[in-house]
């Protein structure tokens, strides 16, 4: 038995049998946030509260859904539409903060990849979060299965589909994921419990990995520069915060954060209540057909440029290159192997590459939405070679970078 | 001999739950396999004795739609070999047996008795009575599903040797 004081207040019970004091000064207090940086190093509490209102919308949500094949389509457009009190609101939160978040996390990895910030230390920093991408993009795609219309049967075709593995023809492996020959009640309820509950507890998982790596290496600020965390916040803590480089997360760069997330916030509401259309396809106002397949089956617009990496070529190569596509972000901490900390513009030919890169996806993205005819097919084949010449040169061009 | 007992209990304790795990995840794959229900219903048997001459039947095979047709004696005289190369005979009788999506964009098609061929209201594309794509977009034939021939009647979802002797001359899909 440990011997305990009786406490004074009740911060100090909890802190003497939580130990919150101590916590509290690891995490916030005496976290340290370098001043050189701007609006761009709030992404990732934007993304944090984007998270938490996806689940609070999804909450509400799974009050009315009916994961049945017979039930499903008008749960969402009847029941929760029509009937429950604000479900509406809750759906549009919803449909609007899935396709926002994609556009959040784009913006926060080429941040990343501008500023540097994937490499000395800061590595898995880097590969947790392109995990979260992927985990992000299982969960969007299962909870588009949801609504069962036609655009979420057919998208569900496709995509597992591509497990097939084109000229290997799986197609064991495919029922096996379906649980079905064509996507029927055994696929909506796997895919279900994926959305609500295996992909929501590996996000939180990998949420936490983010943090916890992010911890020890702290965040990369605007010049890539190195900062003595120790000197700095001894300045901070002696009261000298001016000549100090750095800030506490909490609460001086919390509401810094916080602005940032308010600005958005009022920008998503808009979205919401004034503009929600473009995150409900109108195909899938239709329900689930099975003998009728939609006109141009085409993924929502974060998955577009890889879709337009895999369609510009043949069953086989298209496979292969998607395949690339999906991992190769991954692998950047180990393709760049330039030692240079610093944003993108002070590095020679890495400047060029980036904004091509960024361009070139910019190009995908337009052209995945586009039919794949004439004028259209050709940009689109073109670009999705110059994606994946622009990964095989990055080892060679950072290679020759003059060190700084 | 402390050691050794530790070294013991180790690998015990990994050997049992290895096994274990193993076990789970079998178990783990097998839940997620298709029940026998889902199997059975991914078989079915049509009796195509029945069918009348240059009538398309529709059939319904695992969520999709089979076309069935019994050709005329002067519809057969007429094919050229790629077209009768496609026929299931049963009986003497030659049948069209095709999965009935066009191979253009998945539309169904529909049979013209006059013509005896498929006209697909989507995008124009046609198909001749053996399911061959006469008329652009489409890029191939209608597909013929694994089927097995038993008597009069059709298993579809079972590969038969007709099925497979087509399968190896590369004409079912």
């Amino acid at each position: 038995m440990a011997h305990f004081e009786k406490a004074n207040s009740l911060n100090e019970w909890l802190d003497q049998r939580l130990g919150v004091n101590t916590l509290q000064r690891v995490l916030a207090k005496e976290y340290w946030i370098p001043k050189d940086i701007n609006f761009l190093w709030a992404m990732g509490m934007v993304l944090a509260i984007t998270f938490g209102i996806l689940l609070i919308s999804g909450i509400f949500l799974l009050m009315y859904y009916q994961p049945n094949v017979d039930l499903a389509f008008d749960s969402v457009n009847y029941t929760i539409m029509q009937e429950v009190g604000f479900g509406w609101m809750w759906r549009h939160v919803h449909a609007v903060a899935a396709s926002v978040v994609f556009l959040i996390i784009y913006i926060h990895m080429f941040t990343g990849i501008y500023y540097g910030s994937y490499k000395k230390g800061r590595e898995l920093i880097w590969i947790s979060g392109m995990l979260l991408f992927v985990a992000f993009s299982a969960e969007a795609f299962s909870g588009y299965m949801l609504p069962w219309g036609q655009m979420s049967y057919w998208a569900g075709m496709v995509i597992t589909n591509l497990f097939s593995m084109g000229s290997l023809e799986f197609n064991g492996l495919v029922e096996w994921i379906r649980g079905d020959y064509v996507p029927a009640q055994a696929f909506l309820d796997r895919f279900f419990m994926l959305h609500v509950l295996l992909i929501p507890v590996a996000i939180m998982a990998l949420i936490g990995l983010h943090f916890g790596a992010l911890r020890l290496p702290h965040v990369n600020n605007q010049n890539g520069e190195e900062i003595d965390f120790e000197e700095e916040a001894a300045k901070y803590k002696s009261g000298n915060k001016a000549a100090s480089k750095v800030i506490a997360f909490a609460n001086d760069f919390m509401s810094k954060d916080m602005f940032v997330v308010a600005v958005y916030l009022v920008f998503f509401f808009y979205l919401v209540f004034w503009n929600f259309e473009f995150a409900m396809d109108p195909v899938n106002f239709d329900p689930a057909n099975g003998l009728v397949t939609p006109a141009h089956i085409y993924p929502e617009w974060y998955f577009l440029w890889s879709y337009e990496i895999l369609r510009p070529f043949d069953k086989n190569i298209g496979l292969i290159a998607f395949a690339f596509a999906q991992v190769i972000f991954i692998l950047l901490p180990f393709l760049d192997r330039s030692p240079n900390t610093v944003p993108a513009n002070r590095r020679g030919l890495f400047k060029y590459w980036f904004w091509a890169m960024l361009l070139d996806m910019i190009v995908l993205t337009a052209m995945g939405k586009l039919p794949p005819q004439g004028i259209f097919s050709t940009i689109g084949y073109v670009a999705a070679l110059v994606f994946i010449g622009l990964w095989l040169i990055l080892p060679i061009i950072t290679k020759l970078e003059k060190k700084l | 001999m402390n050691q050794t007992r530790r070294g013991f209990m180790g690998k015990a304790f990994g050997a049992v739950a290895g096994v274990g795990a193993v076990g789970a995840l079998y178990a783990m794959k097998r839940s997620w396999d298709p029940l026998p229900s889902v199997k059975a219903a991914g078989f079915t048997t049509i009796d195509i004795s029945a069918c009348a001459e240059n009538k398309l039947i529709v059939e319904k095979w695992r969520g999709k739609p089979i076309f069935v047709l019994r050709k005329t004696a002067e519809m057969v005289a007429k094919q050229d070999e790629a077209e009768t190369a496609r026929d299931v005979i049963v009986d003497g009788n030659h049948y069209l047996i095709a999965i009935g999506l066009c191979t253009h964009l998945g539309c169904i098609p529909a049979y013209r008795e006059a013509k005896t061929d498929f006209k697909c209201a989507c995008h124009g594309g046609e198909f001749d009575s053996s399911g061959i794509n006469t008329k652009a977009p489409p890029p191939s034939p209608l597909v013929i599903p694994p089927f097995k021939i038993n008597g009069t009647t059709l298993v579809l979802g079972e590969s038969g040797p007709e099925y497979t002797k087509m399968k190896e001359a590369g004409i079912v899909a």
